[in-house]
């Protein structure tokens, strides 16, 4: 969670707000909507997705063409938000997502991101050293794995869609949404099966 | 993927080679801009084109925004950062007016 804001960006977001009614440009109305549409959005959300899409061919092929659309049938709110677009691991490149101009996040489908998120110490390592960042979550991708990094630097917003672990078999929606963390929606975890390596 | 399309064609098609304009914006001047600096002057290939959006950079200062077409573009892993492993890369979103063929 971020830190409390303090007294003195608390005033200065009251005049930015106040600055920004005085031109017309937005209204309380939509800032308490767009509040409360990210407040509503989790990474739950994004777990389910996936666990549709390694389950059911139809809605995988939705979430590779449309991941908005796809996301909306899931329960979250996208208008007005902008494009998602949908990374899938394979056996041959694993996805990390970052942004090192600023912080852009799937924040209507994941909610807010996380600090380490918006950390510069992230933002900068995880595009010029990927696999040294990995490892430090514990993270291991093999050395014929292609890390392919995805800056976020305009309109899209991105998700991974991870592998489905071995040892999933059988296992319903709710099962599998169980084990795909946050984490594993940027690209820095992957999803595990309790009790295995 | 559903992003808008202003019926312009994309001028780059996937594979296609281009090299990131070294250009410096910053140094003549406010500006707003997408384009990260550690690619710039870099050869990269097209992955995809992601449609037209309106240009970021006159939006940033409530100009009006033509659209432009934004593109994936896959650089690899080193010699953009030798830190880095060959074989891993980094894919950015470019707009059009920062690619050249290469």
């Amino acid at each position: 969670m971020a830190a409390p804001p303090s007294g003195v960006n608390l005033a200065l977001l009251d005049k930015l707000v106040a600055a920004l009614s005085a031109k017309g440009l937005v209204t309380e109305a939509e800032i308490t909507e767009r509040q409360a549409i990210t407040d509503r959005a989790s990474p739950e959300i994004g777990a389910r997705m996936v666990a549709r899409a390694w389950t059911d061919p139809d809605y995988y092929a939705l979430l590779m063409r449309d991941g908005k659309a796809a996301a909306e049938a899931a329960g979250a709110s996208m208008a007005g938000a902008p494009e998602l677009g949908v990374l899938e691991n394979t056996p041959s490149q694993h996805h990390l997502v970052v942004c090192t101009l600023c912080s852009c996040y799937p924040r209507a489908l994941l909610g807010y991101p996380p600090g380490w998120y918006k950390s510069f110490a992230y933002r900068s390592r995880a595009v010029r050293e990927p696999r040294a960042v990995l490892a430090e979550w514990g993270t291991q991708i093999p050395d014929d794995m292609e890390i392919r990094v995805v800056d976020s630097t305009a309109d899209y917003r991105w998700m991974v869609l991870p592998m489905r672990p071995a040892g999933t078999e059988g296992w319903s929606v709710e099962k599998l949404a169980s084990i795909i963390t946050r984490d594993a929606l940027v690209g820095v975890a992957l999803p595990r099966v309790a009790g295995s390596d | 993927m559903s992003a808008a399309h202003d019926g312009s064609a994309p001028r780059f098609a996937p594979g296609a080679q281009v090299r990131v304009k070294d250009d410096w914006p910053e140094t003549r001047g406010p500006c707003h801009i997408r384009t990260p600096y550690y690619v710039r002057g870099r050869l990269g290939q097209v992955v995809r084109p992601l449609g037209a959006f309106p240009n970021p950079e006159d939006l940033a200062f409530a100009r009006a925004a033509p659209r432009r077409q934004l593109y994936h573009v896959l650089f690899d892993q080193p010699p953009i950062w030798n830190d880095g492993k060959a074989g891993d890369t980094v894919m950015v979103e470019i707009f059009e007016h920062w690619l050249e063929e290469a």
